[in-house]
């Protein structure tokens, strides 16, 4: 609900698209905290933090140094605390066979990375949406699969 | 070995309420759908004692009155979806409105502000988690879903389901299917 903090995590090795998330983010009509980290060792560092707040949503780079996001997605759903986390991955990608390894492998979102900023809001805004109603509606995690074109 | 089992939650809900309010000793008039009446008001202690026994649950008590209207929107919207017989013939937003017993624009002004989400989409999120359901579920195929939950045709359930989910019926399946297979599901 309105008054609840929604926290969102980024992984991304790339200064530019850091900048270019944070702004995206910090435009949403949303209460947010944004916390970011700059590849798959550093992430995993972060989640396995013992009192860490755990994020409503990780966005995920696939392509990223010393460990890339399918690695740490595999790390991920094989932990425990860690397994029922909501993950949108992304890639510049738009192949389906992409698409269909990264959610066969657990993601629940996959973005298609674009290059404009006001199409990454509209991406943003819909993940961020959704993932908001399998939180707070009930929904069958199971079943959260989705493609974000 | 492996077992499949079936549930309404609604029946689970209402056992579990009443497991948790008899648990406290509180005495309660009924339990209905998303409500409890009780014959007097609960003690601050009480009331905390209620909700943390709740709470593993995975159940909440509402305590604020947009909230609750909020909520009682869903369950309307989840109710009329999960039910056995085809949706209503009635307009959807005339039937909401009926039974929450608001004004439908001042409820999708409010789902709005709260939910981050309007209640059209909402609704189509709920239908196509349904059709989800049934596909995986119940094994229905599309013409049944189609059929079940009032579209038009199979060709518009296709479409809804690849506009709100990205994938198609077909590719949603087959990522589920591996998905089990890698043991994350």
């Amino acid at each position: 609900m309105k008054s609840e903090t929604y926290y969102i995590l980024l992984a991304e090795d790339d200064e530019d698209d850091r900048l270019f998330f944070k702004e995206a983010i910090s435009e949403l009509k949303i209460n947010s905290v944004l916390t970011i980290v700059n590849d798959g060792v550093q992430l995993m560092n972060y989640l396995n933090q013992k009192d860490v707040e755990l994020p409503h949503l990780l966005f995920l780079d696939i392509n990223m140094p010393r460990k890339n996001g399918m690695k740490a997605l595999q790390e991920i759903r094989s932990s425990e605390r860690l397994k029922d986390l909501s993950v949108a991955m992304y890639s510049t990608s738009s192949a389906q066979k992409d698409i269909e390894d990264a959610l066969a492998n657990g993601a629940n979102i996959y973005i298609n990375k674009p290059s404009d900023f006001d199409h990454l809001k509209k991406i943003i805004t819909k993940a961020v949406s959704v993932n908001w109603q399998y939180h707070t509606s009930g929904l069958n995690k199971e079943n959260f699969i989705l493609n974000i074109e | 070995m492996k077992l499949n089992v079936k549930h309404d939650i609604n029946i689970a809900c209402k056992a579990i309420l009443k497991e948790q309010l008899e648990n406290f000793n509180i005495p309660y008039q009924s339990i209905s759908m998303g409500e409890i009446e009780l014959p007097t008001e609960l003690s601050p202690d009480k009331f905390s004692e209620l909700s943390n026994g709740l709470k593993k649950y995975g159940i909440e008590i509402i305590d604020s009155q947009k909230n609750a209207l909020i909520q009682k929107t869903k369950d309307v919207i989840t109710e009329m979806i999960y039910r056995e017989e085809n949706l209503p013939s009635v307009k959807i937003s005339a039937y909401i409105s009926e039974k929450v017993n608001y004004s439908y624009g001042y409820l999708a002004a409010l789902f709005s502000e709260i939910t981050y989400t309007s209640i059209e989409n909402y609704i189509i999120i709920q239908k196509i988690e349904r059709a989800k359901q049934l596909m995986l579920q119940e094994d229905l195929n599309l013409t049944e879903i189609a059929y079940r939950l009032s579209y038009s045709s199979v060709a518009h359930l296709s479409t809804q389901f690849k506009k709100t989910t990205g994938l198609t019926p077909s590719a949603f399946q087959s990522i589920i299917k591996k998905r089990k297979a890698n043991k994350f599901s």
